[in-house]
């Protein structure tokens, strides 16, 4: 009954989202304020409605997938009554139909939040709420006739086949929520840029820009979180320690999230300075079409095999439908618009703006490189070419130089004036910022040795960090005198330094963790000894345990030197009954240094594989993704409390 | 999402794949084999290199490139033996090749253009640039 109620609901919130996308565009249209007034109340009580309806379907299917509810095909195919409660929930948002609901309920989320929380009531927030609504009708019927959720089997099965083992998993969990806000986030950007393309001219009044971004900055942070998420739940779980893989899926959510952090800083060129207003427009659109493309390209499998479009022709053509169709309105209104956009106001190349430019450059080069490096294979081999691969050491050759200009110049934005800047006062400072960078480099050298490349790149991403100390010691200076009360300093003075030293620390924790890691791999019986980075382990047998809905085998190692000496690692092979699969559990010692990473493998005669490594300032990498994710908070913050 | 996530659990499935009897006692070559086996993929499964694979076609190639180090042939001639055997697909870095020029130099065009484009763009807007017959 209450799976029948979820299905009928959904079907209601695609009526309202109807009513949202296209009622007040015919109140509009009536020249009175009245009618205008209207549009506006139509598609705000619209929006809110939408959103409570697919949060009411959302818990339809939630509690379906809490009672383990068989008769409904996606709980059937991803349940089981052995699995803990949170993977039961968890379970909603692990299967193709129930994450998409996930993905329809953030964007009525958006929505709603906009009706209900944007401050300035005009029309301007109407066009918005209808793109919105538009999106709203798109993914609904996305859902309703492809993906239905609530669809029932007949017979009832007795049992459901499982959640793949490796997804019941605490971050896994987190993951696909936090990813979604983050891409659908990126929704409002373009909603906010056909909003201004369809108004009077681009009206400056309107200050889109302004009002653009802290839904970009949300977005922002929530794909930065999920992408941060995601990467370390595959270091801890696939068994090695790798964090990044340059693989099909990660590229299709790295793509919107460098054009989104390229949006972030030219939207605020564009608010403050009145210019790259053309190409902030431009970049929103791109965006959120990345965000589609990386999304729902995957998810059809069109780029591992391009054969994936004939598995599921009805979903794949349904999604390409609305890739195209809300890529190609926005490209259609910003090529329409462009003769009528204002000219961007003039700035020197040294400048605020100039070196945001130059971020900007440089990001688009990335998404570029990113995108073509995922899609290259795919039309060479359609061209005739032949079948290539083009995998992480493409990349790495590619980024790795692209990083280093990108560091070193990234510090000077922050410390020039917008319009027109002068380094010669911050000379002295910059000396030193350079000189120490240059030292720790040189010990780093001298301790460790490395490539030229390597010794480039450490180099640059301690210039970045000392740079980002610099700026912030610049913004904290007037009010030195009072820094004890770190809570009355203003929350601004902390945005951009803590998310740029949070891009160096990461850098840092890649170089780091990439150029000495250290491996030993034996076969081992109990008693053995072994020695990684300096540290004596001994390898003491292994065991049997019971999980709640698994069996494992558990090897115990105990540390005989260094501050963990006497401590013990518990690495474990686990057998999923239910889903009749493996999964490989490290065991891991995380210090801020360094982690030791140890993994049981299959038996090897009478002894037993195990592999351990050593992964230094790995923690970085994740630690500087959670500093960006705080200076994009810090500047969320700042931006809500000046406009309440 | 689940699925994106599975699709990669597939892809980069949780096992690592080096066996203790496979690795060279000499560290440099051991080391080189180590790189140039990251760089080649494992044929049977999707998206993983030969050093991350267990599948035994994987575990064949680490020995024939460990076989062919030991024997003294240089990184290219075992890049080229693969190749020989299963296409160019096997090599995770693509060749600097005409059908892949375009690949490898996209991105340097893309900055150049992006930074000339600016570099205009900041130059044109400001008074001073514009008036060039001073």
């Amino acid at each position: 009954m209450i799976v029948e109620l979820g299905h009928f609901i959904l079907v209601l919130a695609l009526s309202v989202a109807l009513v949202q996308a296209i009622a007040p565009l015919y109140l509009m249209r009536a020249s009175r304020d009245l009618s205008r007034n209207a549009a506006l109340g139509v598609a705000q009580r619209a929006a809110l409605l939408q959103f409570v309806l697919v949060l009411l379907a959302f818990g339809a299917l939630t509690y379906a997938f809490v009672r383990s509810d068989f008769s409904l095909a996606v709980v059937f195919a991803n349940s089981h009554v052995a699995k803990p409660l949170i993977y039961k929930i968890a379970g909603v948002w692990g299967n193709h139909e129930g994450s998409m609901l996930l993905w329809v309920l953030i964007v009525a989320a958006y929505g709603a939040a906009y009706a209900r929380f944007g401050r300035v009531q005009d029309g301007f927030a109407a066009r918005v709420l209808i793109v919105q609504g538009w999106l709203g009708v798109a993914f609904l019927a996305f859902l309703l006739f492809t993906s239905n959720p609530f669809a029932r089997l007949i017979p009832v099965p007795f049992s459901g086949q499982g959640l793949t083992p490796i997804l019941q998993d605490p971050a896994l969990a987190a993951h696909p929520p936090l990813l979604y806000a983050g891409y659908v986030g990126f929704s409002m950007a373009y909603a906010f840029a056909l909003a201004a393309l369809t108004g009077r001219a681009e009206d400056a009044a309107e200050n889109w820009a302004k009002r653009m971004r802290p839904w970009i900055l949300t977005a922002w942070i929530f794909l930065t979180l999920g992408i941060a998420l995601g990467s370390y739940w595959a270091y801890y779980e696939l068994g090695w320690g790798g964090f990044w893989f340059w693989d099909p899926v990660e590229n299709a959510s790295i793509m919107p999230w460098l054009a989104g952090t390229a949006l972030l800083h030219s939207a605020l060129v564009a608010e403050k300075r009145d210019t790259l207003k053309r190409w902030t427009l431009l970049l929103a659109i791109i965006t959120f079409a990345l965000s589609l493309s990386g999304t729902f390209l995957v998810r059809s499998g069109v780029l591992t095999s391009v054969h994936a479009f004939a598995n599921d022709p009805e979903r794949g053509l349904f999604i390409l439908a609305i890739l195209a169709g809300f890529t190609l309105v926005g490209f259609i209104l910003y090529g329409l618009r462009l003769p009528q956009l204002a000219p961007d106001r003039a700035f020197q190349p040294v400048s605020r703006e100039g070196l945001l430019l130059a971020n900007n450059i440089f990001l688009a080069t990335a998404t570029v490189t990113v995108f073509l490096g995922t899609i290259y294979p795919l039309i060479l081999d359609a061209l005739g070419g032949g079948k290539i691969s083009v995998g992480a050491p493409y990349f790495n050759a590619v980024f790795a130089p692209l990083t280093i200009p990108f560091a070193l110049l990234l510090p000077l934005g922050p410390l020039l004036n917008w319009r027109q800047g002068h380094l010669q006062p911050l000379q002295s400072r910059l000396v030193l910022a350079a000189a120490a960078a240059a030292l720790v480099t040189l010990g780093m050298v001298l301790t460790r040795g490395a490539s030229v490349m390597v010794v480039a790149l450490f180099a640059a991403a301690l210039w970045l960090l000392f740079g980002a100390g610099l700026d912030m010691a610049q913004r904290l200076a007037p009010y030195r005198h009072r820094l004890v009360r770190f809570w009355a300093l203003p929350a601004g003075a902390f945005s951009a330094p803590l998310a740029h030293a949070g891009l160096a620390v990461m850098l840092l924790g890649i170089l780091a963790a990439t150029q000495w890691r250290e491996e030993i791999v034996v076969a081992a019986t109990p008693g053995q000894q072994m020695e990684i980075a300096g540290i004596s382990l001994r390898y003491d047998g292994l065991r049997d345990v019971d999980g709640p809905n698994y069996s494992a085998e558990q090897a115990r190692l105990t540390y005989l030197s260094g501050p963990h000496s006497g401590a013990h690692l518990f690495p474990e092979r686990r057998f999923y009954e239910a889903e009749r699969s493996q999964t490989t559990e490290a065991a891991i010692t995380t210090d801020l240094t360094g982690h030791l990473y140890a993994v049981v493998g299959e038996p090897s005669g009478d002894k037993r594989v195990l592999r351990v490594w050593y992964h230094p300032y790995v923690a970085f990498i994740w630690l500087g993704a959670l500093l960006m994710a705080l200076g994009g908070s810090f500047a969320l913050a700042t931006r809500l409390r000046r406009s309440a | 999402m689940a699925r994106l996530a599975i699709l990669f659990f597939l892809l980069v499935s949780p096992t690592h794949a080096l066996d203790p009897d496979e690795a060279l006692a000499d560290a440099a070559l051991e080391a080189r084999a180590r790189a140039l086996s990251q760089e080649l993929r494992c044929m049977v499964c999707q998206n993983q290199s030969i050093d991350d694979s267990d599948a035994p076609l994987a575990k064949d190639l680490r020995v024939f490139v460990r076989a062919r180090l030991q024997a003294g042939d240089s990184d290219d001639a075992i890049r080229a033996a693969v190749v020989e055997r299963y296409g160019e697909f096997a090599l995770f870095r693509p060749r600097i090749a005409p059908h892949t020029y375009a690949l490898w130099a996209t991105p340097l065009l893309i900055l150049l253009l992006g930074g000339y484009l600016g570099w205009r763009m900041a130059g044109k807007s400001t008074p001073q640039n514009t008036s060039t017959d001073s």
